[in-house]
C-alpha cells in the first residue's frame, strides 16, 4: 500500500552539502521543495562534550557513517572476478543522516585547478595524444574554471573557509598557492594557527624550493557569520574533527548552515528517515514523475510526485539510484557504450611518517584541515614528460588529531606487542610527524559501477557493484610522488623515517584510504560519453539533475568538496536562471 | 629513557584544563569497576584463553599493569556481548564464497561467533601440538602461536587465523585506548602511557603556547565530565 503525496515542484534525494545547497537555493526561488534523507535528523544538541569525544563510538564503530547492514556495495578488482559484498566499512566512509558526510568531514576545501577543467586538451597540447594510455578515458570538463569561479567563491563564503589566497585576479599572493587559478578575492577567514609539524613542513619545503601554503579549511580560524546570517564558532583544535560532529559549530557543515537557512523558507520541508528506492519515470522513460521512498521508521511506502528530481545522495548513491531507476544507459566496458556507472575514480593516497627523538608535537591539538600543503607536484604544475604519467598530488603535513586508538605510529621494526611495543608507543606517540600524498586518479575503461547480479539490500534491491583497480598510471604516480614526500621527510632530519610504500595494484577495499569516490554519473560535452550535461542535468531524463562528485570526469589531487559545492551552486543557478524559464533540456544535441 | 609522558604523573601545567575537573571526580566510570572480572560473553575456558592472549600482547611491566588488569578483557567481553559482537552494522547475508584479500571480510560470522569458533580452534591446536591449553603454554610457545596467528601461517580448523588475530588485536588496542566508560583503559593507564590528555580539549591557545613543549595534564574521560 503506497501513499501518494501531493505534488511538489522539487524533490531532493539526500540532505548533505549538495542537497542542503539545492534546498536553500531553490526554496529561496519560491519553489515548493521536499528534501528526503534516508538517515536520522541532527539537532544542535547532538554533538555535545563530553559525549562527542568518543573515539571508539565515532571513529572506530563509525556511528555517523553509512550502515552497511542495510545497504552496501559489492567489489571486485576486475570484470573476470566475482564481486563480493563490502561487509564492513573500510577504504571509504560515506555519511548518512541530515548533513551527510558534511557532518564528519575534515573540512579541506580546495578548488580544482584550471588545468583540471581542460584536462584532455592540455595533456594533448603539451605531451601529445600518444601520451594518453589506451584505456584511460581522459576528458575535458564541460565547464571552465573561470565559469565556476563565482560559485567556488559563493561556497567558500557560505562555509567560512580559512585560508590564504595565492592568486587574486591574476596577482600572485605571498604565502598562498601560486599555482591556483585566479580568484576574485581573499578567503573569508585567515588561516588556522600552525602546529609544530606545519612549521617544520613549511620550513623544509621552502628550503627545497617548493611553495607551501596553509591547507584551506572549513574549520573556523575565528568566529564567523556567513552571508546567510549563520553564525559559526571558533575552532578549538580539539583533534576530534573528521569522523565526528563539531560541538562548537566551528566546522562548516550542512546541518548548521544551508539546511537551517533553507528551513527558514516555509516552502521547504525536510523529511529524515525517508529512504528513496526509485526515481519514477513516465512510460516513455524521458521524464521523471517523482520518487518512491520507504519510511525506515514505520516501513510505510510513499510516492512523492515532483516536477523536478535532484539527486543529492553521496556520489555512489546517486549512481546506484540511477541504475535502479533506469535513468540513462548503463555503461558497458566491453563495448564501451552507455554512460551510467562510467568513470568511477578514487584517490591514489599514501602516508609518510617521520619520527623525531627531540621534538614534541602534541598531536592531540589539531583540526581536520590543519596543515600545510604544496601544489608543486599537482595537476600539470610540473613537467610530466620525464615521469611518464598523467596527474599529480597534493603533498601535505596534517595535524588532525592524536586519538590513540587509531593515531599512534611506531618506527619500522618495532614489535607489534609486548614491552618493547609499549615502550616505543609511549615514546613515539608524541614525536611523530605525518605527511600525506593525495594523488589524482584518471578514469579507466574497466573501472566502473553497475548492478550486482546476486546480492541485495534491505529493500530487496540489487546492490551496486564496483569494479576497480589501480592502473599503471596510478602506480607510476604513486611511486614518484611518495618518493618526493619521503625525500621531504628525510630533509627534515628525522631520527627514523617510516617506510616508503607507494600504492600498487591490486587496490584493496579493506584499509582506509580516502572517502573521495568520484564519477559514475559524469558530466561532459557528449551525450554518448557522459551521463550529464554541463549543468549536471541528465542527458536522458532532463527533469533529473545529479549533484556531487559522481559528476567528476576524473578525480584530482585535491579533496573534492570545494568543487562539489561550486558545481552545486552552478547547477542551482542554471536551474533558476535557465531551466525554470523553459523546462527541458538545457543543451540540445 | 623511554618518553613515558604522563605515566604516573599528574602535573596540571595547564590550569584552564585542569580546573574543569575537580580532583575528587577523577575516577573511573562505574563500568570500569569490575575488579572481580565478571564476564558476560566468555565462558570459563574462553576466559583463560582471552586473559592469556591479552596479557601476552600487553604484559605487566614498568610501563603499565597487564592488559587484563587494565580491563581490556572486560572491554572485549562487553563488545562481544553487545550489538557489535552480534554483527551490528555488518552486511552478513550470503552467499559467502571465499574472496580475494582485497575484498575483505567474507565470513558468515558476526564477531562474537568468530571469537568463539577461533578460540576453540586455537585451543584444539594447542592441545594437539603442545599438549596443553593456550594459557598454560610456556611464554616462548605462546609467542610462537601468536606470531603464527598474526601472519596467518597457523592453519586452524575452518577459521582463517589471521582474520581472527587482526580483529582481536584491534580489539585489544581499543580496550587499552578507548574511553574508560567501555570497561578498559582502567585509570586511563592507556592514555597515561602515551600522554593523551583525554576528552577535555580546548586548544586554541595551547597550540601556540605549548608548540614543541610537553603538555602534561591529568587525563579526563567522559565519565569525569558527565
Amino acid at each position: 500500500m503506497t501513499t501518494k503525496l501531493k505534488e511538489v515542484d522539487v524533490v531532493i534525494v539526500g540532505m548533505g552539502w549538495t542537497g542542503g545547497i539545492m534546498a536553500k537555493e531553490l526554496s529561496d526561488a519560491g519553489l515548493t521543495v521536499v528534501g528526503l534523507e534516508r538517515g536520522a535528523p541532527r539537532s544542535d544538541a547532538g554533538f555535545s562534550v563530553p559525549m562527542i569525544r568518543d573515539e571508539l563510538r565515532y571513529a572506530v564503530r563509525n556511528e555517523l557513517f553509512m550502515d552497511v547492514s542495510r545497504d552496501t556495495l559489492t567489489f571486485r578488482n576486475r570484470p573476470a572476478e566475482r564481486a563480493l559484498p563490502m561487509r564492513k566499512l573500510g577504504s571509504f566512509l560515506p555519511g548518512e543522516g541530515v548533513g551527510g558526510a558534511g557532518v564528519h568531514w575534515n573540512g579541506q576545501t580546495y578548488r580544482l585547478s584550471p588545468h583540471d577543467h581542460a584536462l584532455r586538451s592540455r595533456v594533448e597540447e603539451r605531451y601529445g595524444k600518444s601520451f594518453i594510455p589506451q584505456d584511460m578515458q581522459l576528458a575535458d570538463w564541460p565547464m571552465s574554471y573561470a565559469e565556476l569561479e563565482p560559485f567556488y567563491d559563493k561556497f567558500e563564503y557560505m562555509a567560512g573557509i580559512s585560508g590564504k589566497a595565492g592568486n587574486i585576479a591574476g596577482r600572485i599572493q605571498e604565502g598562498g598557492n601560486p599555482f591556483e587559478g585566479p580568484r576574485a578575492r581573499e578567503y573569508p577567514n585567515p588561516p588556522l594557527k600552525p602546529s609544530l609539524a606545519s612549521e617544520m613542513f613549511t620550513e623544509t619545503t621552502k628550503k627545497l624550493g617548493y611553495h607551501p601554503f596553509p591547507r584551506p579549511a572549513a574549520n573556523m580560524s575565528r568566529p564567523y557569520t556567513n552571508p546567510d546570517g549563520i553564525k559559526l564558532g571558533e575552532c578549538q583544535y580539539c583533534g576530534f574533527c573528521e569522523n565526528f560532529g563539531c560541538e562548537a559549530n566551528a566546522k562548516a557543515s550542512p546541518h548548521i548552515t544551508v539546511i537551517p537557512a533553507a528551513l527558514r523558507n516555509r516552502n521547504f520541508s525536510l523529511k529524515p528517515h525517508a529512504w528513496v528506492t526509485r526515481v519514477n519515470l513516465a512510460p516513455d522513460g524521458k521524464r521523471a514523475t517523482g520518487v518512491s521512498y520507504t519510511s525506515v521508521l514505520t516501513g510505510e511506502e510513499f510516492e512523492q510526485p515532483a516536477n523536478l528530481v535532484i539527486l543529492c545522495a553521496y556520489g555512489l548513491g546517486n549512481v546506484h539510484l540511477m541504475l535502479l531507476s533506469g535513468i540513462g544507459k548503463p555503461y558497458d566496458p566491453v563495448s564501451d557504450t552507455g554512460t551510467v556507472g562510467k568513470g568511477y575514480c578514487y584517490q591514489v593516497a599514501t602516508v609518510v611518517q617521520a619520527f623525531f627523538d627531540d621534538r614534541i608535537f602534541n598531536p592531540f591539538m589539531g583540526a581536520g584541515s590543519l596543515g600545510v600543503v604544496i601544489d608543486d607536484f599537482n595537476g600539470d604544475n610540473f613537467d610530466h614528460g620525464p615521469v611518464g604519467y598523467i596527474g599529480g598530488a597534493s603533498i601535505y603535513s596534517a595535524s588532525l588529531g592524536g586519538r590513540p586508538i587509531n593515531q599512534r605510529a611506531v618506527p619500522p621494526g618495532t614489535p607489534r606487542w609486548g614491552t618493547e611495543w609499549k615502550k616505543a608507543t609511549a615514546h613515539w606517540y608524541n614525536r611523530t610527524l605525518q605527511m600525506s600524498v593525495q594523488g589524482s586518479n584518471m578514469a579507466s575503461r574497466y573501472n566502473y559501477l553497475d548492478l550486482d547480479p546476486t546480492y541485495r539490500n534491505a529493500f530487496g534491491l540489487p546492490l551496486m557493484r564496483m569494479t576497480y583497480n589501480f592502473t599503471d598510471n596510478d602506480e607510476k604516480l604513486s611511486a614518484h610522488l611518495t618518493t618526493v614526500a619521503h625525500d621531504i621527510a628525510r630533509a627534515m632530519g628525522p631520527t627514523h623515517l617510516g617506510p616508503r610504500t607507494p600504492r600498487r595494484a591490486p587496490y584493496s577495499i579493506v584499509p582506509y584510504q580516502s572517502t573521495h569516490n568520484t564519477g559514475g554519473a559524469i558530466a561532459g560535452h557528449d551525450p554518448g560519453k557522459s551521463a550529464l550535461n554541463r549543468y549536471l542535468q541528465s542527458w536522458d531524463v532532463p527533469n533529473v539533475f545529479v549533484m556531487g562528485a559522481s559528476a567528476f570526469p576524473h578525480n584530482s589531487g585535491y579533496n573534492p568538496t570545494g568543487a562539489v559545492g561550486a558545481l552545486t551552486y552552478w547547477a542551482a543557478d542554471a536551474i533558476r536562471t535557465k531551466y525554470l524559464k523553459d523546462p527541458g533540456p538545457l543543451l540540445h544535441t | 629513557m623511554a618518553g613515558v609522558v604522563g605515566v604516573g604523573v599528574a602535573i596540571p601545567v595547564a590550569p584552564a584544563t585542569a580546573e574543569a575537573a575537580p580532583k575528587d571526580k577523577v575516577q573511573d566510570g562505574p563500568a570500569a569497576n569490575a575488579s572481580a572480572r565478571c564476564y558476560q560473553f566468555f565462558d570459563l575456558n574462553e576466559v583463560a584463553f582471552i586473559e592469556a592472549f591479552v596479557d601476552h600482547l600487553i604484559p605487566a611491566d614498568e610501563l603499565s599493569p597487564s592488559g587484563t588488569e587494565l580491563g581490556v578483557t572486560i572491554y572485549i567481553d562487553r563488545q562481544l556481548a553487545g550489538a557489535w559482537g552480534r554483527g551490528a552494522r555488518m552486511y552478513l547475508l550470503g552467499p559467502w564464497p571465499a574472496g580475494t584479500s582485497q575484498q575483505g571480510y567474507q565470513l558468515p560470522l558476526a564477531p562474537a561467533d568468530l571469537y568463539r569458533s577461533a578460540i576453540r580452534a586455537v585451543e584444539a591446536h594447542c592441545e594437539a601440538v603442545h599438549g596443553g591449553s593456550f594459557d598454560r603454554l610456556q611464554p616462548a610457545q605462546r609467542q610462537q602461536i601468536m606470531l603464527a596467528l598474526s601472519d596467518g601461517s597457523l592453519r586452524l580448523q575452518q577459521i582463517p587465523a589471521q582474520v581472527f588475530f587482526d580483529m582481536a588485536y584491534a580489539n585489544v588496542m581499543e580496550g587499552l585506548f578507548a574511553d574508560p566508560i567501555y570497561g578498559g583503559n582502567k585509570d586511563k593507564r592507556g592514555w597515561r602511557l602515551v600522554g593523551f590528555p583525554g576528552v577535555m580539549a580546548a586548544h586554541a591557545e595551547n597550540i601556540e603556547r605549548f608548540r614543541g613543549e610537553p603538555y602534561l595534564v591529568e587525563p579526563l574521560g567522559i565519565a569525569d565530565l558527565s
